[in-house]
């Protein structure tokens, strides 16, 4: 066993880190939760039948009050916090997967492209990014969230609600990808194996996806555990400030904002549970994507 | 040397035009300026009439140059929700957003470069060890987490500091500021952390990345075979090499810094350019909503011509050409 | 003096500590110029690195003696150490243009070294400095002093570290390949400052290289260290004229001479046995032989002028053109090996470009084998001569895309070119041809950082010839592997040559090289021919300056020094 595990660099490392395996297991576990958050958690949240007021503002078990359904307790509507972290954590990941998925379809393909091509469509591509890095991410969320809302009647508004939040994100990140894909490229374009390729006559999409994508890889995935992160802390931001998911089917940073509101009170609960939550997950992340780098980079240990 | 300043002044205006034409679309294409502004009892020929006179049936290129003029004289027009210019609106926001920002980015380089040195040093120390868990987290948890936290902690629970406002402010000439008060640094202790935080981390982080890789570097071993001081070569060496990638993205920060402020703003309900925004997206108050974006880009763009204005400061093969 | 006995050096790792170097044992007297050579790998670097205590961590040593005249330096506290370093034992590095500080001007550089050592005021340190960058042939050094280090070209930069490691005026200096990174003019001119500083101020060198040449122009005296141990040692004429030990025998046979040509490198006996094409790969042989029907093709470069645009530097002013390629007309005739020839910034890299279309020239023409090449962009990706000629480049490295397994990489010359169409016997030709460049068969399922640089280039070959090409361009093919596998490799390209009548065009930096594998020779020189014609007549008479320089400039060993063994 250990044999196997020194066999392979990056595995041993991971073994000799406790960090990273606490990590690992975190997300998963919440990835699990969330996944399987139809199932496993006891109530609907979104199911307005399933919660009554009665219950409202019930403590978790461990203290005064607490009754063993509602194992962290309620809400000030009565809904079930187990159930609504699950459920919260389930779109918040959603949201942010999706983002990141898209975002790094968009930017590596344009990366790569740009890298290979050079010349003008690298410079009309290497414009926009710049155009966009000048306004910050949240910015660019926000934007296309209010350009949506002043776009669409309102009663589409809500159930386009994922879709925009979505693509506001992605749009916000793909900027990330395509300068990373691209730097790798013009990296890998330098290199004897990809000349060998073109001045043997292959197709462009060819070199671009057989020859040089997998090599660029290494960096890739450390950007998309990162903005991983950053996609699930942008969605849990505009959450907050009330721009993001509605309280009714809310995420994670819409439970935060909920919360907020008696911090000053003393149901201690509603407000820290939920970021408790959405700390583990994000720290977790962007522990495994700390790893990733060190694992590529085996220079900066 | 000169022509590349040149360059970056050309690529500065491309920029701004760029994102002056995105706040135009929106303008245009966003709702309907005419309906916004005058309600549902005006009639139909008034509303015509409107149309008319504030030039909205011209050709698009037209408008725009109209915009932009407008723009470039301070004319930005009228906010939808309040009625007011929004010359106005914005500019009673910037000082508390600019003196958040610059608190903010103060204690994120105070802070954070003298972390970032210290840990690339000594990568293997306990001290080292505890910091980067400490960005780690700190990259991790969202800015409005640590707002709320600090809240709870200094406002609720110790009542030491005030959790929302601006606090005592002095009236300097047109420009309110915080400084001047103890009352004022009071309520721009914890927002200014709040935001400082994040810019915190990632600026140890990348001071860290940086200098480790210039430690690395042939001159530095060749410094170290001629026995040149450690302390010297630490700093005269070492950190100066760190120092030419660093301030480039710190320049970018900065910019980031601006924007960011709207979380730090609602969560402390601090009277500043972000809360305005916030609020014009709430009720999709066009207007502001693009001047907002061209003021930030403005910021941007100006942030990164003082950074290539000091690159070219320090690097001196920017200045002088090379041999051939 | 310095006294090295029964150094080991170890560096730990997951699987335990590996050691770098172990049981060596070196004297240098003040004003001996000390030769260190080994292939790489072989732990030169590591000994220097003892010596001034600066082994990368997590290295240490292990044990050992090391003395630097009366001073134990194992026993001394890291601040003593450092206290030496500059000012008794200094060091300098292969790559002027990374080793010096580019913030800093030359000036300040300079006077921080000599006051962190001695007591003297700036002034004083000033004109020190001063005087020493005209010692080592710096002109106007007055002025040139202030100046920052990329503003120095190349030569002069070392110069200036080669001033910096000098301004303590230490006993010891250790020269880890000093010249690697220069030209053949260059190179001569810092060996022999080298001597003379040696001679003049009685300091001893330790001369860290690989190169054979480098160590007969100026050592002393050498050792020779393989896999970290030291082989043979002794005076430089006796060890590379009259080697003892089988390792530097074998070593001496592989160095490719300047001044005649011979068949083929002498190989140990297995090695050599293992390398006779002749009877192996006899499959890929015959596959090969039945596609070579057509007389072999000679190219035809004519007129060939290659000009890029400089990047802007100002508003008013043009950006400055650079002529890479300058009416270069040459032949390579059919069946023939044709050697090009130019140092650094001649235009050899450029010239590979524009044959294999992946640069436009802006004039002249191509020919291969009697019909006109288009040329850059115009030539389609289908053009017949994206076959027929094919294409070994330098860094072994990353001419492999190290994400692919071998077998994938010979297939697809095969699947690309439509030459065998079923999948199984693209993959049984692929190891066929490992066969025939002497690579073990199970190399088809493994990637390419399993393998040496010199396994590597053969991977590289196999694959070119496997497109069946009548025409190959080997860019700088050994230049990065060592001499011994650069033997190896050199005597495949030979054999496979004679065997299936390739036309080769050899562009290489190495005259030694380039004689031993070339029919004819061509002479580049900043975009221009400075000579052509046969490659014996070439050498024992060149015409141009150039040539006459070149071949009088390269450090080799003389011929006398070679007894008949």
């Amino acid at each position: 066993m250990i044999a196997f595990l020194k066999r392979s660099e990056g595995l041993w490392l991971f073994s000799r880190s406790p960090a990273v395996i606490l990590a690992t297991i975190t997300t998963i576990a919440i990835l699990i939760g969330a996944v399987f958050a139809p199932w496993i958690a006891p109530v609907n949240p979104y199911d307005l039948a399933s919660f009554s007021l009665f219950d409202g503002l019930l403590p978790p078990l461990w203290e005064d009050g607490g009754r063993p359904q509602f194992l962290l307790g309620t809400d000030d509507q009565g809904r079930d916090m187990i159930s609504s972290i699950l459920y919260g954590a389930r779109l918040s990941l959603l949201i942010g997967i999706a983002a990141m998925a898209i975002a790094t379809v968009l930017g590596v393909s344009l990366g790569l492209a740009a890298g290979y091509y050079g010349g003008r469509f690298d410079a009309i591509v290497m414009r926009i990014a710049d155009v966009q890095l000048a306004l910050p991410a949240i910015l660019t969320a926000l934007l296309i969230d209010g350009i949506a809302r002043g776009l669409l009647p309102a009663d589409v508004q809500q159930e386009l609600r994922v879709w925009v939040l979505t693509l506001a994100i992605a749009l916000s990140l793909w900027v990330n990808f395509a300068r990373t894909a691209r730097a790798s490229t013009l990296v890998q374009m330098n290199k004897d194996y990809v000349q060998a390729a073109i001045m043997m006559g292959q197709r462009p999409i060819r070199v671009m996806f057989v020859h040089i994508f997998p090599n660029i890889l290494g960096p890739l995935l450390v950007i998309m555990t990162v903005d991983l992160a950053s996609a699930i802390l942008l969605e849990a931001t505009l959450s907050f400030l009330g721009i993001g998911l509605p309280a009714d089917s809310p995420s994670l940073g819409t439970l935060i904002r909920i919360g907020m509101q008696f911090l000053l009170s003393g149901e201690w609960w509603i407000l820290w549970i939920p970021t408790l939550f959405l700390v583990a997950l994000v720290v977790s992340i962007n522990v495994l994507g700390d790893f990733l780098r060190d694992v590529f980079n085996p220079r900066l240990r | 040397m000169v022509y590349f300043i040149l360059k970056r002044l050309v690529q500065s205006v491309f920029v701004m035009l760029a994102v002056a034409f995105l706040a135009f679309s929106l303008f245009r294409f966003v709702g309907d300026p005419i309906t916004q502004m005058t309600g549902v009892e005006t009639s139909v020929e008034d509303q015509e009439r409107l149309r008319e006179e504030l030039g909205l049936n011209d050709p698009f290129v037209a408008q725009f140059a109209r915009f932009t003029s407008n723009m470039l004289q301070g004319d930005f027009g009228f906010s939808y929700r309040t009625r007011q210019p929004v010359a106005e609106m914005i500019a009673d926001r910037i000082p508390a957003t600019l003196e958040l920002g610059i608190v903010a980015l103060l204690i994120s380089l105070i802070v954070g470069i003298p972390a970032g040195v210290y840990t690339a040093l000594r990568p293997r120390g306990a001290v080292t060890q505890t910091l980067l868990m400490t960005t780690l987290i700190g990259v991790s948890v969202p800015t409005f987490v640590i707002g709320i936290m600090l809240i709870f902690l200094f406002g609720v629970q110790l009542r030491w500091l005030p959790t929302f406002g601006r606090g005592g402010t002095v009236e300097l000439g047109g420009w309110e500021t915080s400084f001047l008060t103890v009352d004022g640094w009071r309520a721009l202790i914890l927002p200014a952390i709040t935001l400082g935080v994040y810019q915190l981390t990632l600026t140890m982080r990348l001071v860290r990345a940086e200098m480790m890789e210039v430690m690395r570097s042939d001159y530095i071993r060749f410094a170290t075979a001629r026995g040149v001081p450690m302390q010297r070569l630490y700093y005269k060496h070492a950190l100066a090499n760190t120092m030419v990638p660093v301030i480039t993205i710190i320049g970018l920060q900065f910019g980031g810094v601006i924007a960011f402020s709207i979380v730090t703003e609602s969560v402390f309900q601090w009277p500043g350019m972000g809360l305005l925004f916030l609020e014009s997206i709430r009720f999709v108050d066009i207007p502001v909503m693009g001047v907002y974006l061209v003021v930030i880009a403005f910021f941007f763009v100006i942030v990164n011509m003082i950074v290539d204005l000091l690159y070219v400061a320090i690097d001196p093969r920017l200045r002088v050409k090379e041999a051939t | 003096m310095l006294v090295i006995k029964d150094l080991a050096v170890k560096f730990p790792n997951r699987f335990g500590d590996v050691t770098a170097i172990e049981d060596v044992d070196m004297v240098i007297k003040p004003g001996e110029i000390h030769g260190l050579v080994g292939e790489s790998g072989a732990g030169k670097s590591t000994v220097g690195a003892a010596v001034i205590g600066l082994i990368s961590s997590p290295g240490y040593i292990a044990h050992g003696e090391l003395t630097l005249g009366d001073t134990d330096l194992r026993s001394l506290t890291p601040e003593q150490q450092h206290a030496i370093r500059g000012d008794r034992i200094s060091m300098i590095f292969q790559d002027p243009q990374t080793s010096l500080n580019p913030l800093m001007t030359v000036e300040d550089q300079l006077i921080e070294t000599i006051q962190t050592h001695s007591d003297v005021s700036y002034s004083e340190a000033h004109k020190r400095a001063v005087d020493l960058l005209e010692e080592i042939g710096i002109q106007n050094a007055k002025e040139r002093i202030k100046a920052y280090p990329h503003q120095f070209s190349g030569g002069m930069r070392q110069r200036v570290v080669i001033a910096l490691a000098l301004c303590t005026d230490p006993e010891l200096i250790i020269a880890d390949e000093p010249t690697t990174a220069l030209d053949v003019a260059v190179q001569h001119q810092v060996l022999d400052l080298i001597r003379e500083l040696a001679d003049r101020r009685e300091i001893a060198f330790m001369l860290i290289t690989h190169d054979i040449g480098v160590i007969a122009q100026v050592a002393d005296r050498v050792t020779v260290m393989r896999n970290g141990k030291v082989m043979e040692t002794g005076e430089t004429k006796q060890v590379l004229g009259n080697p003892q030990h089988p390792y530097t025998i074998a070593l001496m046979d592989a160095v490719p001479p300047l001044d005649e040509k011979i068949a083929r490198f002498r190989l140990p006996v297995e090695e050599a046995q293992a390398q006779a094409v002749a009877d192996k790969g006899v499959k890929a042989k015959e596959w090969l032989l039945e596609g070579e029907q057509t007389p072999p093709m000679g190219l035809d470069v004519r007129n060939l002028t290659m000009r890029f645009r400089g990047a802007r530097t100002s508003l008013f002013k043009k950006p400055e053109s650079f002529t890479a390629l300058d009416d270069v007309s040459f032949t390579v005739p059919g069946g023939t090996i044709t050697g090009l020839v130019g140092e650094s910034g001649s235009g050899k890299s450029t010239l590979a470009k524009v044959l294999t279309g992946l640069l436009t020239p802006q004039e002249g023409s191509l020919t291969l084998g009697g019909e006109e090449l288009p040329l850059g962009k115009a030539r389609g990706r289908l053009h017949p001569s994206r076959r027929l000629t094919q294409m070994v480049f330098q860094d072994p490295y990353s001419s492999l895309n190290s994400r692919h397994k071998i077998g994938y990489i010979l297939a697809e010359p095969l699947w690309l070119y439509g030459l065998i169409d079923d999948a199984d016997e693209r993959r049984a030709m692929g190891a066929a041809m490992l066969d025939l460049v002497g690579m073990p068969p199970d190399a088809m399922d493994k990637y390419p950082h399993q393998f040496s640089g010199g396994q590597r280039q053969r991977i590289a070959v196999a694959r070119a010839i496997l497109a069946r090409p009548k025409f190959l361009i080997c860019d700088e093919p050994t230049s990065a592997l060592d001499v011994s596998i650069q033997a190896q490799v050199l005597n495949l390209l030979k054999d496979l040559q004679a065997t299936f009548g390739l036309t080769i065009l050899f562009i290489t930096h190495n005259l030694s090289v380039a004689r031993q594998m070339s029919d004819n020779m061509v002479v580049l020189r900043n975009g221009r021919i400075e000579e052509q014609g046969p490659s014996e007549q070439l050498f024992s008479n060149p015409q141009a300056a150039y040539t006459k320089t070149l071949l009088s400039l390269t450090p080799t060993m003389p011929k006398e020094w070679r007894q008949a063994s």
